[in-house]
């Protein structure tokens, strides 16, 4: 596996580099955040990232994407992690038009993949129903109803839930809770009867949804997939979302450490610059060294994806598995080498400790995803 | 592309019929590895065969330039040449320092005279070299080796003392750091040696280590006579010399853990050891544990690949091979701190048959030097500081 970038994706990397510090820093955040921002996130931005073809990246071209691949996708991730840029390209851009692609009918393609590509439409995926992640206790249901199907139950840390155009709900349609045979997947507009959203800020000042449905009424075309093996494009979903998460975390976590290492180059206390006591320098090489290696479980798991490896779930879980822990020990050497200001909302460490505890627990925090690595193991 | 694919059939092709049955199976001990040299007895005709062979076509230093015993390959076709290798579990052909450490140095800093005379032979694996660095008063802190070289007008003259010098009772020459001048500041002065171990007033004693093994000398040196040509590079700048080949010492031991990692996977030891209830390993506690060290060492396979194929594309792998030391080394020993933890009452054996000799209890002891040999883990940490992080004082 080369885990080299190409000369394309460097030009991505650097552009996004340049369009996410410009457009969307973390100082972008802060007012969304204090000016209580209705979206949560800036609308012209994501028009915007429309225009650069971000939103296009993992849609082919018939469908108005730029179909540049994972990789691509993750640079772009890892620029907004690096940013904390607030937009729904992780629910959109990735994970519904992933789930589009993989399971969608030709009209459902058609319907779908040109509004994500140029910015109209934003999709969430409503999957998690308690504390933690666990799709395959999916307890929601679907019951047949006449040509359609009628949905019950309750969604939460549904991300962008709260200002989504549609809804890719994961529901029960045969099985037990436990069980990951018999769900399946539906497109469902939010504005439905039965549906109630509720609009939940997290700690990261980013937002996601609880979603109650009391029998949501949709048609037969709103299956997404095939009956009872929603799991099948779940499967291709999550892989990507994982991998996009851990890109996002890579980003947060680079830009937590370099600007903690920056910290501790002008910070004099005892007569000297902190950097200069190797109680720090040696945390600070131990985290760059993780960093690194964090940063090659994240391009082998994007280039998986890309390559369509059979190993793809694998890598993913490792990736998510190694940034949910690394990404963390990041914010946390990070608050603490800042010592009392890294403790302040002044200081933008407290802000990334906060973005990546977020993106630790979504679809997976490492715990999860050591279970899954060892069960794929058999062990 | 299409060369790249032609090669790898044309290896793959050979190696199918050139690489002896009993050279694919894993390497179960230090007795299967062909270290070479004046008094090396082969373990096998196999063995032989197999070595004589790779040498034919240059692959026992396939990167290395025709006329010095190497292909001439480039980096890609290298990597596809291991790959094939791999592939069918062929073993190296040939294990050494003159191949690790010597080589990339002589190339860099030797005169074509030196090349010609040094490289073929280890190529060739007839020449089995030895590392003569630390010494009782310059560990981590190298640079103030003391071993003493003087200026006899034809002829240099070395007396002193060397330690932990790797099979140093083994070996057939050696490369040395030696003070040729003691007036400036330590990292001055310091020269590259090579001599050749029969010399007169040269003495290794082997030190017995905790695994019960010795693969380290104590050498001593009393008035060692040693030619002027046998000088690398400039003199009073060994030093220049003794970093760029430390860089080529951490990429293999960072590495080793790689290696070693073609035997069983961790979890299968302690499945094999613990069991499997309901289809998960049957402490709890150890296999999160298991499942960690399994994901780092996969994340850190590819960290190797990566760096190396980010110095392919011309960058320079420079102060990384301290992180690839450090983490490599570290892993290792958490990876054996398991298997101990996982074989439990089996794995404290340390002299019967079905323990193969206490081969895990004294591998687990040796891994312990792994973050100690070619500079501690707290040395590779104080680079990282200083050339990656340019923390100031580091």
């Amino acid at each position: 596996m080369a885990l080299v970038l190409n000369e394309d994706e460097v030009m991505l990397r650097d552009t996004a580099e340049g369009f996410f510090a410009e457009k969307a820093p973390i100082k972008a955040l802060r007012s969304l955040r204090d000016e209580r921002d209705e979206t949560g996130f800036d609308r012209g931005l994501w028009a915007e990232m429309a225009e650069m073809g971000f939103t296009g990246v993992v849609i082919d071209e018939d469908h108005g994407g730029v179909d540049m691949g994972f990789m691509a996708a993750g640079l772009i991730a890892e620029q907004m992690g690096r940013n904390l840029s607030a937009s729904p390209f992780l629910s959109t851009a990735i994970l519904a038009a992933t789930a589009i692609r993989e399971g969608g009918t030709d009209e459902q393609k058609s319907e779908w993949l040109p509004k994500i590509a140029g910015g109209e439409a934003i999709i969430a995926l409503a999957l998690d129903e308690g504390p933690k992640h666990h799709p395959a206790g999916t307890s929601a249901t679907a019951e047949k109803s006449g040509n359609g199907f009628k949905l019950s139950g309750a969604k939460a840390m549904v991300v962008d839930g709260h200002v989504a155009d549609a809804l890719i709900i994961a529901a029960r349609t045969s099985g037990d809770e436990g069980d990951a045979e018999g769900i399946s997947l539906f497109i469902v507009d939010p504005k439905s009867k039965g549906v109630s959203t509720e609009r939940t800020i997290m700690v990261d000042s980013r937002n996601a949804a609880r979603i109650d449905l009391d029998d949501v009424e949709v048609s037969g075309d709103a299956l997404l997939g095939s009956l009872d093996d929603g799991m099948a494009v779940l499967g291709k979903v999550l892989n990507a979302g994982r991998a996009a998460v851990a890109a996002e975390l890579l980003g947060a976590g680079s830009q937590a450490f370099e600007s903690t290492v920056s910290y501790i180059k002008e910070r004099k206390q005892f007569g000297s610059i902190i950097g200069e006591f190797q109680a720090l320098q040696h945390r600070a090489s131990h985290l760059y060294s993780e960093m690194e290696i964090a940063r090659s479980a994240v391009m082998g798991a994007l280039t998986a994806l890309d390559n369509n490896d059979p190993k793809a779930e694998l890598y993913c879980a490792m990736a998510k598995a190694k940034l949910g822990s690394v990404a963390k020990l990041a914010s946390q050497e990070g608050v603490q080498m800042h010592g009392g200001v890294g403790m302040t909302d002044e200081y933008d460490i407290g802000l990334f400790m906060k973005r990546i505890r977020v993106l630790q627990e979504l679809f997976g925090d490492a715990h999860y995803h050591m279970n899954q690595f060892a069960l794929a193991n058999r062990f | 592309m299409s060369d790249l694919k032609a090669f790898a059939a044309e290896v793959r092709e050979w190696l199918e019929a050139n690489c002896p049955e009993e050279m694919r199976k894993p390497i179960t001990g230090d007795k299967d590895l062909c270290w070479g040299g004046r008094n090396w007895e082969f373990q096998s005709d196999a063995q032989k065969v197999w070595l004589d062979r790779m040498v034919a076509k240059g692959w026992t230093v396939p990167t290395w330039p025709k006329e010095y015993g190497g292909a001439g390959l480039s980096r890609a076709e290298e990597i596809i040449l291991k790959k094939e290798m791999a592939r069918i579990g062929a073993r190296s052909p040939l294990s050494s320092f003159g191949i690790w450490m010597l080589g990339p140095a002589l190339l860099k800093f030797g005169t074509e005279e030196q090349k010609l005379e040094h490289l073929p032979p280890v190529a060739r694996g007839e020449i089995r070299w030895c590392q003569g660095y630390s010494e009782p008063s310059a560990g981590s802190d190298l640079a103030s080796l003391a071993t003493k070289c003087e200026d006899k007008g034809d002829h240099f003259m070395v007396n002193g003392q060397k330690v932990w010098t790797s099979y140093a009772d083994k070996a057939d020459w050696i490369f040395c750091l030696v003070r040729t001048d003691n007036t400036g500041k330590k990292h001055h002065g310091i020269s590259f040696v090579l001599f050749d171990m029969e010399t007169p007033g040269v003495e290794a004693r082997p030190i017995k280590l905790i695994s019960g093994r010795s693969p380290f000398c104590e050498t001593f040196f009393e008035d060692v006579r040693v030619e002027k040509k046998n000088l690398v590079g400039t003199r009073d700048r060994g030093w220049d010399v003794a970093k760029y080949l430390l860089t080529h010492e951490r990429e293999m031991i960072g590495g080793q853990g790689q290696l070693e990692g073609q035997g069983r996977p961790l979890h299968e030891i302690a499945a094999g050891s613990l069991g499997i209830e309901d289809g998960k390993l049957a402490d709890p506690m150890l296999r999160s544990k298991v499942a960690e060290a399994e994901i780092d060492d996969w994340a850190f396979s590819l960290t190797v690949s990566r760096k190396l194929a980010e110095a392919k594309a011309g960058a320079s792998l420079g102060a990384d091979s301290s992180m690839l030391k450090y983490y490599g080394t570290e892993l290792n020993k958490r990876k054996y701190e398991l298997m101990m933890d996982a074989t439990g009452h089996d794995g404290l054996e340390w002299e019967s048959d079905r323990s193969n000799d206490g081969k895990l209890a004294r591998s687990w002891l040796r891994t312990k030097g792994n973050s100690i040999e070619g500079g501690t883990s707290e040395v590779q940490l104080n680079i990282i500081s200083k050339h990656i992080l340019q923390l100031p004082g580091a």
